[in-house]
């Protein structure tokens, strides 16, 4: 690598440093728009004791779903999950933790983190028990409850198209919580679908901005489908 | 017989205006799409990013990247915009959607709601739920008058765990229409052919009568 040039070539070189027992965000929302390769790298290193913050935890065989198989989560940080059995027994058996928090609340936290804001107030939960010993304050007339923002060692996130600067555009629906992922990692490690040379991504037109993109690699992606949900054409 | 889920939804469609924006939540509330009065635009927000949701995608048109909060494949409506998550929760939480209709387990006479966790079953999780009923101003809830042993839903004080407390005004039954004020359900409107006697039977919290309680006309 020289200069501002993130790409890396191998699977191995993108996930280096991932150690038992740290803190990975994921981009993604279900199974949509996951750095699916290189959730599959961490389950071939066989990192144990993984905390996890991503809206999901894939589906059986796929996505986040595929690190249950070998009990390398401990903790996941989601707003929704129980897509997959695994993930049922594995939780009906004590042998990982869930930490549920509100959708809005939980890209919150990641955005923050990475905007470098250490907790914040909402509405969202005022009232509630996920509202539990978390300081409220009032504001014109409304209570909110005070959240704190998630930083992780590593930020796995997946792109449409990046130049070689990290400079990146997400597809459709795939961007999803993939933006804020990428700016809350210590390391971020982004995957995509095609690398292009600087310059030949229009500037106005990027999402996230290479700053925070420390590895960036290519690959092939399955992109499988959770709801296949079609009309008569 | 109360009303049907189609109905319910054509009568949550009449409180749709022109050139509002929406989220829809599974069940009933996304048959509402389907009843926006003739020449009226709305636009549908589906929360893992997109503003603008089309109907299904036929077989051909089929795209992993493009997907609604119920994780369906789905299409872009003309004049859709694609955002990031951070951004659909501020368009929620900052209360820029007009009008957000869901479903729940129980609603109570101080506006608080409960339909995401019942304890001793899986917890799944809140999703947005919880974030669509701090933010939103204008929500309906739309669910039945009681369970199926006959027990009401519209309760002094919800039993189960809250989604959201002090948030709802409005709910939609299969047999009524009701506001939410000053620690009361208030009764608007009633389904054809259900008497207020079986309301206020099936109403458990502090149901407030008019003299006059319309019928809906279908």
């Amino acid at each position: 690598m020289a200069g501002f040039d993130k790409v890396v070539n191998t699977y191995e070189e993108a996930m280096a440093g991932l150690e038992d027992d740290m803190t990975l965000i994921a981009g993604g929302f279900g199974i949509c728009g996951i750095p699916e390769n290189l959730i599959a790298q961490i389950k071939t290193m066989g990192t144990k004791g993984l905390t996890i913050v991503s809206n999901n935890c894939g589906i059986d065989g796929f996505g986040l779903g595929v690190l249950l198989e070998d009990r390398q989560i401990k903790k996941m940080i989601s707003s929704y999950v129980g897509e997959n059995k695994l993930f049922e027994e594995q939780l009906l058996a004590g042998d990982l933790e869930v930490e549920l928090t509100p959708q809005g609340t939980l890209a919150e936290k990641m955005r923050a983190a990475g905007a470098g804001i250490p907790a914040f107030y909402t509405a969202t939960g005022y009232g509630t028990d996920i509202a539990e010993g978390k300081d409220v304050r009032e504001f014109d007339g409304r209570k909110y409850i005070l959240e704190e923002s998630i930083k992780a060692d590593f930020a796995i996130v997946k792109a449409w198209k990046a130049d070689r600067y990290g400079n990146a555009i997400y597809r459709h629906t795939a961007q999803n919580f993939n933006p804020m992922a990428a700016t809350a990692g210590k390391i971020t490690v982004m995957e995509v679908e095609e690398i292009v040379e600087p310059g030949e991504l229009d500037p106005t037109q990027i999402h996230t901005p290479g700053i925070y993109v420390d590895r960036l690699i290519q690959g092939t992606f399955e992109k499988r489908i959770e709801i296949r949900t079609v009309r008569e054409g | 017989m109360g009303l049907s889920r189609d109905q319910m939804a054509i009568r949550v469609a009449r409180e749709l205006q022109d050139g509002y924006y929406v989220n829809l939540g599974i069940g009933i509330p996304t048959l509402v799409a389907n009843h926006v009065p003739e020449g009226m635009e709305v636009m549908l927000q589906s929360e893992n990013g997109l503003l603008g949701m089309g109907p299904f995608p036929t077989e051909e048109n089929v795209d992993a990247d493009l997907i609604n909060a119920g994780k369906q494949t789905v299409t872009t409506a003309t004049g859709a915009s694609i955002f990031s998550s951070a951004e659909s929760f501020a368009m929620i939480r900052g209360g820029h959607v007009d009008l957000t209709v869901l479903g729940a387990f129980e609603v109570d006479a101080h506006g608080n709601i409960a339909s995401w966790m019942i304890p001793g079953k899986l917890i799944k999780g809140m999703g947005g739920a919880m974030d669509l009923v701090a933010g939103a101003d204008n929500i309906i809830v739309t669910m039945t008058h009681a369970d199926k042993y006959g027990n009401s839903k519209l309760l002094p004080e919800c039993s189960l765990p809250l989604t959201g407390a002090g948030c709802i005004k409005q709910v939609l039954t299969d047999l009524a229409y009701l506001e939410i004020r000053d620690g009361k359900f208030h009764l608007v409107e009633r389904a054809p052919g259900i008497s207020v006697e079986e309301i206020v039977e099936k109403t458990a919290g502090e149901l407030v009568v008019p003299d006059n309680v319309p019928e809906m006309q279908f």
